[in-house]
């Protein structure tokens, strides 16, 4: 019944990760970035899911889990981040933070 | 099946153009849940209804609210509308387009070089991920546990609002 | 006795050890005890050891002390090598060192590097006595380059003065070109003999190098460079006239006794090899034949007075090569002797005339001493009674006599040479005499600050009364024959040999030069006493001729256009040091390249993801490309 190649999943993947991977380069809102994250790893979970329905384990399943949880935690941390560069910096401007340079 | 997973997919293609282009986060935001949901629908097209479930749980569900209320917690107003306007400009796009582009010229290269199959697998439901993940992949169940217990404790150590501590000397520098 | 024969370099040099370690500590009499008495123990050792070779000069004492170093095939030891030769030179630098020593205890009193003078006088004296007691040619090395650090020391000695340090400095340099001469000789004579013990190269020497060789001419011209730098002899003359930079005591025991006889010895020492190279050692009689004229013609037109005995004794030392080059070697050790005591009791009252007249060096603003100064006096004209070789009562005319004989009548003379050393002698007796009538005769036009004291007196006394009587061991044919000195020599140095049938006509020899002395004594005086209105003229009129002869024909000009000039030029170039360029270009190109990359670190956080995705799909177009 189903007759989708697995290239099609793959490559549904690997574009949505480019997308992210756009976004996250020129967007200068730290929020922005961190949305653009949640899109990359969303597209590279889904890379995973369509290896796991091409043979057919849950394995590929699995490890979305594995992925899914980490990206709650990781915006959770990030956003609590977030909210303390807000409080230093009065902004959310990404490039405000660049005491780092040199 | 195959024409909900063609629709499906270029919805979310589509709807993710659109979150990287707003201005306006809370537009965005709407975006990505179109998205989410429109990728839900490919996975349980792919045989995956438990994972279609979580991530509409999930992600649509929870980090994309945890965002929206950082946002309003934040009391960020219009003038964001009108930074993001000044920062999104139309050349600010080419350079990580093509690097991009290359990237992902190269991998769908890399795609196209492996061994042509069909998606035909019956699918797979919860209990046998349940099976999975409580039997061989126990480990990392724990795993995500303490990630999870380590991600709560940071988030809320590092959300607190301290009062900043600044030595008096410094203070008059500070005004 | 024979066993204390190590004691004779140890015991100066022990001396020099405490006094360079105790310095500052020590008071000035304990410093002088300690700097005079080790030479003084030195000497009287070697004179005890003297004896013995006074009743039988055929001995050889040897003494190991330890092995130096074994590379390879080479493996000199620390060993000593008295036979009558060296016997000679350490009684004359142990007994006239000895002398000298009690002469600055009173005239270096009032400086204030004393303990250091001292230290450096033994240190010196040890390194001479190394230099002659070795029995192979490393050691003697050893000894030739301590005595020439010691000359740097003691000539630079007043070094707060900037023309002293130059002098030293001069002198060093130009003592090192001969020294590397020597040094590329030794090594020739290692490569050919494959020792260097100096007994083992005399004997075997005929075999391994045949007459009139290469390799045995080449070393042999090596050696004579080594010894023309020692000596001050020409081309390497240059340094002697500025080493009077340094104290008086230093002129004497080392530019006029000791260390400038340094190559006499080495040319005498390694005689077999000039004798299988014929053609070095007539360079080495040629080279004694101009430099003493030059330098007599030098000496001739000086204003200071110890430059005139600066020149004087290149003169006297070209006498000695002129005698090696014509294979008079006992000649040539006994005019050494003898020139050592005129020589030291010159310079010595010399210095003390210098420091009683508040140290004015100009002989022309000297005069009427006589009277002032009688033991410096009477004593200054001995000795230069002896350097004019004045006839039968100096010791002097009996040495130079006996070169000026064999310089025509031996094997190897000719009568180029004896008409050198004749024009040379009557030359030495004008400007001997000059230097007396202008010091001590005359009108005083700087008086005496006070008189002197008996430690400079006693052994001016002694090494006058050595340069009247010192002569009297070697008489020539017609004055009675005796050969003491010349027997004594024999077992050492070949014997000379004269041209058939020319002994006859000594007498005629003697009787020109005598009267060439005499001749030049009373144009000194004509000049110089009584008209010295006629010398004034004359000098004006040969201004040209005088200036050059006053510079040393020019010898220093010359040497500062051939080889300072470029040097100077080269360097200026090289200021900036070309071949550094390379390296600061390698710091100023790291340079670049870290302010490049630092310049990647901007902080800004886009920057730093773009640089992630710029690595991935480097790695990722690599592993496309090599699969």
């Amino acid at each position: 019944m189903k007759a989708i190649p697995v290239e099609a999943g793959l490559i549904l993947a690997g574009v949505l990760f480019m997308l992210g991977l756009i976004s996250v380069l020129i967007r200068r809102n730290i929020i922005f970035m961190l949305i653009s994250v949640e899109i990359m790893l969303n597209a590279a979970g889904l890379a995973f899911i369509v290896a796991g329905a091409r043979w057919g384990q849950p394995d590929g399943q699995v490890m979305f889990i594995f992925i899914l949880t980490m990206a709650a935690a990781e915006v959770s941390v990030g956003l609590a981040l977030i909210l303390q560069l807000y409080h230093q910096l009065q902004t959310l401007d990404g490039d405000a933070a660049n005491k780092m340079k040199g | 099946m195959e024409l909900t997973f063609y629709i499906a997919s270029a919805i979310a293609v589509l709807s993710t153009i659109m979150v990287i282009t707003r201005y306006n986060m809370v537009h965005a935001l709407i975006y990505l849940i179109i998205s989410f949901l429109a990728i839900a629908i490919v996975l349980f097209v792919l045989g995956a209804p438990f994972i279609a479930a979580l991530e509409v749980i999930i992600y649509a569900g929870a980090i994309v609210v945890l965002i929206i209320f950082v946002i309003m917690m934040l009391n960020l107003r219009d003038e964001t509308v009108e930074q993001e306007r000044s920062w999104l400009t139309k050349d600010i796009f080419i350079f990580p387009a093509i690097l991009s582009a290359i990237l992902l010229a190269e991998v769908i290269y890399i795609i196209s070089l492996g061994e042509h199959t069909m998606l035909d697998q019956p699918s797979i439901d919860s209990s046998a991920v349940g099976m999975s993940l409580y039997g061989p992949y126990v480990i990392g169940v724990e795993l995500c546990g303490i990630l999870l217990m380590s991600g709560i404790v940071g988030a809320y150590h590092l959300g607190r609002q301290k009062k900043k501590i600044v030595h008096r000397f410094l203070e008059h520098a500070e005004q | 006795m024979e066993d204390f024969l190590w004691l004779v370099p140890a015991l100066p040099l022990a001396g020099a050890l405490i006094l360079i370690v105790a310095s500052g500590k020590l008071s000035k009499s304990v410093s002088g005890f300690i700097g005079a008495g080790s030479v003084g123990l030195s000497a009287v050792i070697s004179i005890i050891l003297g004896f013995r070779f006074l009743e039988d000069s055929t001995i050889v004492i040897k003494q190991h002390l330890w092995s130096w170093f074994d590379v390879a095939d080479l493996a000199p030891d620390f060993a000593l090598h008295l036979d009558a030769l060296s016997m000679v030179f350490i009684f004359v630098i142990t007994f006239v060192g000895f002398l000298i020593h009690l002469y600055s205890i009173e005239f270096m009193h009032d400086d204030e590097g004393f303990t250091r003078f001292f230290a450096y006088l033994n240190l010196f004296v040890c390194s001479m006595l190394i230099l002659v007691l070795a029995d192979n040619l490393v050691l003697m090395y050893l000894g030739w380059e301590g005595v020439g650090l010691c000359s740097y020391l003691l000539i630079g000695f007043w070094y707060k003065e900037e023309k002293n340090g130059y002098a030293a400095r001069k002198a060093f340099i130009i003592t090192r070109v001969g020294d590397t001469a020597m040094a590329i000789g030794l090594f020739m004579l290692f490569q050919t003999f494959g020792t260097l013990t100096i007994q083992e190269i005399l004997n075997q020497a005929p075999q391994a190098l045949p007459m009139d060789s290469e390799t045995g001419t080449i070393i042999a011209f090596l050696l004579l460079g080594g010894a023309v730098g020692k000596s001050a002899q020409l081309p390497l003359q240059t340094w002697l006239p500025d080493a009077m930079a340094g104290p008086s005591p230093v002129s004497a025991l080392i530019h006029a006794a000791t260390m400038v006889t340094a190559g006499v010895y080495l040319i005498t020492r390694t005689y077999a090899i000039f004798e299988l190279a014929p053609l070095a050692q007539q360079w080495v009689g040629i080279i004694g034949a101009t430099t003493l004229l030059i330098a007599g013609f030098s000496a001739l037109t000086q204003n200071d007075l110890k430059r005139v005995l600066a020149y004087s004794t290149i003169s006297q030392i070209g006498y000695m090569f002129l005698a090696l080059g014509v294979g008079a070697y006992s000649a040539a050790i006994f005019h050494f002797m003898i020139h050592a005591f005129f020589k030291a009791l010159l310079f010595l009252g010399a210095g003390a005339v210098i420091m009683v007249l508040h140290h004015e060096h100009d002989m022309f603003k000297m005069g009427g001493l006589q009277k002032k100064l009688p033991v410096i006096f009477w004593t200054f004209l001995i000795g230069s009674g002896s350097l004019a070789a004045l006839p039968f009562i100096t010791a002097g005319f009996y040495s130079k006599d006996q070169i000026l004989w064999l310089s025509l009548a031996g094997e190897k003379g000719n009568i180029w040479f004896f008409l050198a050393a004749l024009t040379g002698a009557f030359v030495t007796a004008i400007y001997t005499f000059r230097m007396v009538f202008l010091t001590f005769y005359g009108e005083e036009k700087t008086h005496v600050s006070h008189p002197v004291g008996s430690l400079i007196s006693i052994p001016l006394i002694v090494l006058g009364v050595l340069s009247l009587i010192g002569g009297f061991i070697e008489l020539p044919h017609t004055l009675g024959h005796l050969q003491l000195f010349t027997d004594y020599m024999a077992p050492v140095v070949p014997a000379n040999v004269l041209t058939s049938g020319i002994e006859s006509s000594e007498w005629l020899i003697q009787l020109s030069a005598t009267a060439l002395c005499i001749l030049g004594v009373g144009i000194a005086y004509f000049f110089y006493m009584k008209r010295s209105d006629i010398r004034a003229e004359l000098k004006r009129s040969m201004i040209v001729t005088n200036r050059f002869w006053y510079s040393g024909w020019g010898f220093d000009q010359l040497y500062d256009l051939i080889f300072v000039r470029p040097y100077v030029f080269i360097s200026t170039i090289n200021k900036n040091d070309i071949v550094d360029a390379f390296y600061a270009g390698i710091v100023s190109v790291s340079n670049f390249f870290h302010d490049a990359f630092a310049r990647t670190q901007n902080g800004v956080m886009r920057w730093y993801i773009m640089g992630i995705v710029v690595g991935a799909i480097f790695v990722l177009s690599i592993g496309l490309l090599f699969n």
